[in-house]
């Protein structure tokens, strides 16, 4: 009787302590240090969605961006098309299909106009995170102090100039005023010119560029849940042969 | 083949005795429970290590110009190269897993004690080499967190006495410290260590761990020792009676075992193989630089309760001597635990309740040393930062005195006979 009852104190124990190390891995990650943004909503599974980024990546940031651990032939195949779509409607390098997808432009001028190298955007999304890179594509605005006359609110005095006015639009910030020691504050943005999208055509636009880096920061992600579905089944029946094969084994343990 | 195997058998006689005192006449107890499985999974990691680590070194490059970019190259250019690197690296994080579980099950049912002090201190011996092999290969993809890791680690070395600066240099092979910083050399050796020396010491280290064991015989959650039970069984007659041939039994028990936790590890390899940030940090996806200094910076998370009791204390030289007494304190169990009764089912209420705190504490300053609880604090406290900052330190130094209070507690209640333990029964009870 005594003996039951600590050993079911025993188990309610041990559920408390896996339900304690469940939390620490379910709470929200510390890791996210830039602070919290709104859900990027990305659908890296979304082919169509992920062209799109594509298309909008190879028109508006490759200029300046190289996605260099990632290969047109790479690209070809994540994207589900074919060489000759790839080569004609993405590579405007003139880089060969096998090659990785490097900016033209000179690191010397590069320096000169931004006063550093802009980054490789490789793996972006896995080192920021989705959420971040969709918010800091849409908090760009003019801000005649910086010598680009843009700033960002994510982050902030970049030195990038925002590529994509043509499309959100030109917003500018709603200031806090300084007071109590604090200076003054971006409360919200505005846009103030629209540009060649809607704001919710914009939203989509940014859902799919985000995308695409997502992509390109883990391009294992499309194969992996695809083989992980089969290699769990394949281990659940294995499973369940090897518990046959123990009670089996086990029938004359008394 | 009969003929082969006869052949055999004259030329290495040795090798059937062998077998047969580890595998078919090496008697364990019959009612091993689940805590039991830890010990052969802990062998099947180690085996996946060795083997999706050999398949890593050939492509991976040990400098600080190429280690990155290998890195790379072997999750998007090699085939299947993502899976063996998410195996290694999933498989870095569940063998500390393992092996919590695997030592907690020897605290819970006293494994340590007589006459199993030399399994425990092997096993201690495995953990230290392993968490030594666990950081070198935690530096050999380069990423930004690796390199600050790898510096603040070995600078905690520089509070030795004397000869501390020096050790330092020495670990790096760098520059002189103060000025020694991670570099190509320290990631040349880092590799030579990891991929060598060290799983070379632990591969013999797992050898003497399992030879103790197999010398006086596996204890179980009776804690009773079936080698004084009574004899005889059906395969032998001066065998344990409570003993079954370790093969086929538990080596098919152990199957089901298996399965169940590479279903786990299939599931989090394929569907989330940064198990958000935990297994793998976003930081690690920046080339290393000594220029940009990460937001905060930690250790992976099987470090991290280790990690909090040293960052509870201010002190640098204090704070690097309660992080070793933290682990030479586990070292020393079997000799500050005098009772007699073995299994925690037998045990004082005392024991019972110290045991379930000690691990309550380990778990939440493994939350404080991965800076989840200035999170949850946040909730409290809001955005005052000051009262989250002071509330997590004052709780880390209540978890730490806490965790060193139960190795006081243990040798206490034992020494001066404050324990009332049950009676133990002459034979095992149940079987699984």
């Amino acid at each position: 009787m005594h003996d039951k009852i600590s050993r079911a104190s025993m188990r309610a124990f041990s559920a408390v302590l896996i339900a304690l190390a469940m939390a620490l891995v379910m709470s929200p990650s510390a890791l996210a240090e830039e602070g919290s943004y709104p859900d990027a909503n990305v659908n890296v599974h979304d082919q169509a969605s992920l062209q799109r980024g594509a298309r909008l990546f190879m028109n508006y940031c490759v200029g300046c961006h190289s996605l260099k651990y990632m290969r047109y032939s790479q690209l070809a195949k994540g994207l589900g098309l074919t060489e000759k779509q790839v080569m004609g409607n993405l590579d405007f390098t003139g880089a060969k299909f096998g090659a990785s997808i490097v900016s033209a432009m000179p690191e010397d001028d590069a320096n000169n106009w931004f006063g550093k190298v802009p980054p490789d955007l490789s793996l972006v999304v896995g080192a920021r995170g989705a959420d971040w890179v969709s918010a800091y594509l849409k908090s760009f605005y003019l801000d005649p102090s910086t010598s680009s006359g843009w700033n960002n609110t994510v982050f902030p005095n970049v030195a990038m100039p925002f590529p994509l006015w043509q499309l959100q639009g030109e917003q500018v910030a709603v200031m806090n005023p300084a007071g109590n020691g604090e200076p003054a504050s971006v409360k919200e943005l505005k846009l103030s010119h629209p540009g060649s999208m809607t704001p919710a055509q914009y939203d989509q636009a940014v859902r799919d560029l985000t995308a695409f880096l997502a992509y390109v920061s883990k391009p294992d992600e499309l194969v992996r849940s695809h083989i992980g579905a089969w290699v769990v089944l394949y281990l659940a029946i294995f499973t369940l042969v090897a518990l046959v094969l123990k009670r089996e084994y086990w029938k004359d343990v008394h | 083949m009969n003929a082969f195997t006869q052949w055999f058998q004259e030329r290495a006689p040795g090798m059937g005795v062998a077998y047969k005192k580890h595998m078919t006449e090496y008697y364990a107890p019959k009612n091993f429970n689940f805590m039991y499985y830890f010990g052969s999974l802990a062998l099947l990691v180690l085996v996946n290590q060795i083997v999706t680590g050999i398949f890593l070194t050939m492509f991976y490059t040990p400098t600080a110009a190429g280690a990155f970019d290998s890195v790379r190259y072997i999750m998007r250019d090699v085939d299947w190269g993502w899976l063996v690197r998410y195996m290694h690296e999933v498989g870095a994080s569940m063998f500390f897993i393992v092996i919590y579980l695997h030592m907690f099950r020897g605290l819970m049912y006293g494994s340590y004690k007589k006459p199993r002090e030399l399994v425990w201190s092997m096993g201690m011996l495995i953990f230290l080499a392993l968490m030594a092999e666990a950081f070198m290969g935690y530096v050999l993809p380069w990423g930004n967190m690796s390199y600050w890791g790898a510096k603040v680690i070995t600078n905690l070395f520089s509070a030795v006495p004397w000869i501390g600066g020096e050790l330092v240099t020495w670990l790096l092979g760098t520059f002189p410290y103060p000025g020694a910083v991670p570099g190509s050399p320290t990631l040349n050796r880092f590799f030579a260590l990891h991929v060598v020396a060290v799983p070379l010491v632990l591969l013999l280290l797992v050898v003497l761990h399992i030879g103790a064991l197999h010398e006086v015989g596996s204890n179980n959650p009776d804690g009773v020792d079936v080698k004084h039970g009574p004899k005889g069984n059906r395969w032998s007659r001066n065998a344990p009676m409570d003993g079954i041939p370790f093969h086929p039994y538990y080596t098919v028990k152990d199957l089901v075992g298996v399965g169940v936790f590479l279903t786990i590890c299939a599931i989090i390899i394929f569907f989330a193989p940064s198990v958000g940030g935990f297994f793998l940090e976003p930081d690690n996806l920046n080339r290393a630089n000594p220029f940009v200094t990460p937001a905060t910076i930690k250790p992976v998370w099987y470090f991290s309760p280790f990690y909090a009791i040293l960052r509870a204390i201010p002190d640098k030289g204090i704070g690097v001597l309660a992080l070793a007494a933290s682990i030479i304190a586990l070292f020393a169990v079997p000799w500050l635990d005098r009772g007699k009764v073995k299994s925690i089912r037998y045990r004082g209420l005392g024991y019972k309740i110290a045991l379930a705190v000690f691990a309550v504490a380990f778990i939440l300053l493994g939350s404080i040393g991965a800076d989840l609880m200035p999170i949850w604090l946040g909730y409290l406290y809001g955005s005052n930062a000051e009262a989250i900052v002071s509330t997590n330190l004052l709780i880390a130094r209540i978890l730490m005195i806490v965790y060193f209070a139960f190795f006081v507690f243990l040798w206490a209640y034992t020494f001066f006979g404050w324990e009332k333990t049950k009676p133990v029964p002459e034979r095992v009870t149940t079987h699984a």
